[in-house]
C-alpha cells in the first residue's frame, strides 16, 4: 500500500494530512473519555480514602460518619446480585436462542416473533423506575391478587429457613433480585442475539449435514461459539444491575438496616441507596463515607466482572 | 379511687408493663426484647431516627429495627395500610391520608420530636438583600408571579436576575413551605429548579448571584460559609434561623415540628413500645446532634403522657378536618 502512494506525490500531501487528522481526532476522543472517567476517580479516590478501612466494610450505619459502615448494604446487594444473575441468564440466553435459531417460518407466528423482538429492543429503553414500579405491582404485592406481603396465602418454611418463601413475595431480596432481572433482561437478551447472530452460519450447517438435530446443533455448536460475545453481555448487564438505586428504592425502601437478610423474603438495602442517602446529608463529612461506599461497589464490580471475563477467556480459547 | 376513667387505667397498666420491661432488662436473667419495628417516612426525620435505632440497637441487639426514606408522603401510604409500625413525617397528617388510616382500621399517635427550621438562603455576594417579609416572599414564589429581577420584590434593589432553588415537590419540606406562602388553595410557580438532594440546591445558590432558595436549616447550618441565611419578617421584625429563634417560635412562620407516628395496635408489641419509649426519651439529644432543634422540655412531657395514655389521632385536623395551626405549646393543650 505504502509503496504503491509514493508514487502519487500529489495525492500523498492531502490524504496522508486527513489520514493523520483523522488519527488525532480518535485519540483526543479517546483521551477525552479516560480524561473524564480519570477526574472522577481520582476525586472519588481522594475523597474516599479516609473512611475506606475494616469498619466501613463491618459496621452497619450510623449518624457518626467516623462510624458509618455498608456491611448490611453491601451483603444486600451481593444478594439481589446473585439472584438477578441466576434468573436472568438463564432466561435472557433462553429467549435469545428462540428468538434467533427457532425462528419461525409459519406466517402468523413470524409476525408474532417480530412483536416480540421489536418490544424486547423497546424495554431496553425504559427507564429503571418503571421496572422498580412493575415490580411493586408484580412481585411485592401479586396485583394485590392473592393475599398481601403480611398475610400471605402460600408458604414453604418459616422465617427460620434460608429458603422461606411465601407468595406476595412482600418487598424481600427474592422480590428486589427479579425486579433487577426485569432491568437487565433486555439487555442480555440483545447481546446475546448479537452474540449468536455473529457465529458462522457453515458452523451451523456443518452440524446439522452431520446429522445432528437443532438442539444438538444450538447446545454442542452455537451456543459455545457465542458464550464470549454473550458473556461481554452478561458484564455490562450485570454492572448495571449493581448501580441500580431507583428500582431498589421503591422494592426495599429502606435505609438504616443493621442486619443481613436470613432468608428470600427478608428485608434489605442495596449499596447504591445508602451511598444516595450519605450523598445527600448536609454534613460533608458523609459524602466523603459516600465517596468510600463507592469505592467498594466498584470493588465489587470489577470482581463480578473479573469473574465473568476469566469464563469468556475459558471459552475463547 | 374506683372511678378512674378507662384510659388511664390503660395507660396505668401500660405504664407498669413498660417500667417492668426497662426493669427487667436491667437484671442479669432478663429476656432479651425480639421482634422488628419496621419504620418508613420523611428523609428529613431519617436522621433523627438513624440515631435512634443505632443507640437503640446497642441495648436491643435482638430487636430488627428499619428504617426507611420514602418521603413524608410515601411513608404514610405505607403506614395508613398497617404495614408499617412507626412512620417519620415532617408535616402533619394530612385529611386524606388520614381518612385512609380510618378506612383501614389504623389508628396511631402522633408524636413531635423536634424542631427543623426552614431557611430562606441568598447568594454570599448579594449583599443587598437584608430581610424579606412574607408578602414578598409570597411575591416571587407565587404561581403567575412576574418577578424577574430583585427590583420587582423592592424598587431600591438591584435589577439582578432572580433564581429560584426549592426542594421536591413530594417532599414535606416543599409542602410545608407551599401551605406557608400559598396557603390552602394557591399553588407554587413551577419555573424553578427543583432537586431532591438539597446538596445540589445549596451549590445552585452558592453559585448564582441573584438565587434564592429554601431547604431545611441543617443544611444552611452546615453551609454557612458558603450562603447566607435571609432574616423573615413574619409581622413582628426580621428574625434570623438560630436555635434560639426556631425553638422560641420567634423565627415564625418558619419553624416546624417533625413527627413520628406510631400504629396504635404495633405500639402494644413490647419491642415497638420500647423503642418509642426510648425515642421519646432520647429524641432531643440524638435531634440536636444531628443538626436539629430540640423541642422544650413541656412539649416532651406532654407528648410522652400522650403516648403512655395511648391518645390517638393527630392533634392538627379539628373534627371538620379543618387545618390547627399554631405554636406546639397551643396544639398540645
Amino acid at each position: 500500500m505504502n509503496a504503491l502512494m509514493k508514487n502519487t506525490p500529489n495525492a500523498r500531501s492531502g490524504r496522508f494530512f486527513k489520514d493523520h487528522l483523522f488519527v488525532i481526532v480518535c485519540l483526543l476522543a479517546a483521551g477525552v473519555c479516560i480524561a473524564v472517567l480519570g477526574v472522577m476517580l481520582a476525586s472519588i479516590i481522594v475523597q474516599g480514602m479516609e473512611h475506606l478501612d475494616t469498619q466501613l466494610l463491618q459496621n452497619p450505619p450510623s449518624r457518626k460518619p467516623e462510624k458509618a459502615g455498608i456491611y448490611p448494604a453491601m451483603i444486600g446487594t451481593v444478594y439481589i446480585c446473585l439472584v438477578c444473575a441466576v434468573t436472568a441468564i438463564p432466561l435472557g440466553v433462553g429467549t435469545a436462542i428462540l428468538l434467533e435459531e427457532f425462528k419461525p417460518r409459519q406466517r402468523t407466528l413470524a409476525r408474532l416473533h417480530g412483536v416480540v423482538q421489536l418490544n424486547i429492543t423497546n424495554l431496553a429503553g425504559v427507564p429503571s423506575v418503571v421496572y422498580g414500579i412493575l415490580g411493586m405491582t408484580a412481585f411485592v404485592e401479586l396485583f394485590q391478587v392473592l393475599g398481601s406481603p403480611s398475610d400471605p396465602i402460600w408458604t414453604i418454611g418459616t422465617t427460620d429457613n434460608w429458603y422461606y418463601i411465601q407468595l406476595p413475595f412482600g418487598r424481600g431480596v427474592l422480590a428486589g433480585g427479579l425486579t433487577l432481572m426485569l432491568v437487565v433482561l433486555p439487555i442480555i437478551i440483545i447481546s446475546s442475539q448479537e452474540a449468536l447472530r455473529a457465529v458462522p452460519n457453515s458452523l451451523r450447517q456443518g452440524a446439522l449435514a452431520l446429522g445432528s438435530t437443532r438442539w444438538q446443533m444450538v447446545w454442542g455448536t452455537t451456543l459455545p461459539a457465542a458464550i464470549p460475545g454473550i458473556m461481554t453481555g452478561t458484564i455490562l448487564a450485570m454492572s448495571r444491575a449493581i448501580g441500580e438505586a431507583a428500582p431498589i428504592l421503591i422494592i426495599a425502601g429502606v435505609v438504616y438496616i443493621t442486619f443481613t437478610p436470613e432468608h428470600l423474603m427478608d428485608d434489605f438495602t442495596a449499596m447504591p441507596l445508602q451511598i444516595y442517602d450519605w450523598a445527600s446529608r448536609p454534613q460533608e463529612s458523609f459524602h466523603h463515607v459516600a465517596a468510600s461506599g463507592i469505592l467498594v461497589l466498584m470493588a465489587i464490580l470489577l470482581t463480578f466482572n473479573a469473574v465473568a471475563v476469566i469464563i469468556r477467556q475459558k471459552f475463547q480459547r | 379511687m374506683f372511678a378512674i376513667k378507662k384510659p388511664s387505667v390503660l395507660a396505668a397498666a401500660l405504664t407498669v408493663t413498660a417500667l417492668s420491661l426497662f426493669g427487667a432488662s436491667n437484671t442479669v436473667h432478663a429476656q432479651a426484647l425480639k421482634g422488628t419495628v419496621k419504620i418508613d417516612g420523611s428523609s428529613t426525620v431519617y436522621p433523627i431516627t438513624e440515631a435512634v435505632a443505632e443507640e437503640f440497637g446497642a441495648e436491643n441487639r435482638k430487636v430488627r429495627v428499619t428504617v426507611g426514606i420514602s418521603g413524608t408522603g410515601g411513608g404514610f401510604k405505607r403506614f395508613s395500610t398497617g404495614e408499617t409500625d412507626v412512620s417519620d413525617a415532617s408535616r402533619p397528617i394530612k385529611k386524606k391520608e388520614l381518612d385512609k388510616a380510618i378506612e383501614n382500621g389504623v389508628e396511631f399517635i402522633e408524636i413531635p420530636v423536634a424542631y427543623d427550621g426552614l431557611s430562606i438562603v441568598v447568594n454570599k455576594d448579594n449583599d443587598f438583600v437584608d430581610a424579606l417579609t412574607v408578602d414578598e416572599l409570597k411575591k416571587i414564589f407565587l404561581d403567575g408571579s412576574t418577578v424577574k429581577t430583585w427590583q420587582d420584590v423592592r424598587p431600591e434593589w438591584p435589577a439582578v436576575e432572580v433564581k429560584l432553588y426549592a426542594p421536591g415537590t413530594d417532599s414535606g419540606t416543599f409542602d410545608y413551605f407551599k401551605e406557608v406562602v400559598a396557603g390552602k388553595t394557591g399553588s407554587i410557580r413551577a419555573d424553578m429548579s427543583v432537586s431532591e438532594d438539597d446538596n445540589v440546591l445549596v451549590r445552585g445558590v452558592a453559585g448564582s448571584k441573584g438565587a434564592i432558595g429554601f431547604f431545611g436549616c441543617a443544611y444552611y447550618f452546615e453551609n454557612a460559609d458558603k450562603l447566607r441565611a435571609v432574616p423573615i419578617d413574619g409581622g413582628k421584625g426580621a428574625v434570623l434561623p438560630d436555635k434560639g429563634t426556631i425553638e422560641s417560635g420567634e423565627y415564625a412562620p418558619f419553624s416546624r415540628p417533625l413527627f413520628i407516628y406510631v400504629n396504635a395496635k404495633a405500639a402494644d408489641r413490647p419491642e415497638v413500645n420500647a423503642f418509642v419509649e426510648f425515642y421519646l426519651e432520647n429524641a432531643p439529644e440524638l435531634a440536636e446532634e444531628v443538626g436539629y432543634v430540640r423541642l422544650p422540655s413541656e412539649i416532651i412531657a406532654l407528648t410522652q403522657g400522650n403516648y403512655r395514655a395511648r391518645k390517638t389521632g393527630t392533634q392538627f385536623l379539628d373534627e371538620n378536618g379543618e387545618k390547627v395551626r399554631g405554636p406546639l405549646t397551643e396544639v398540645y393543650r
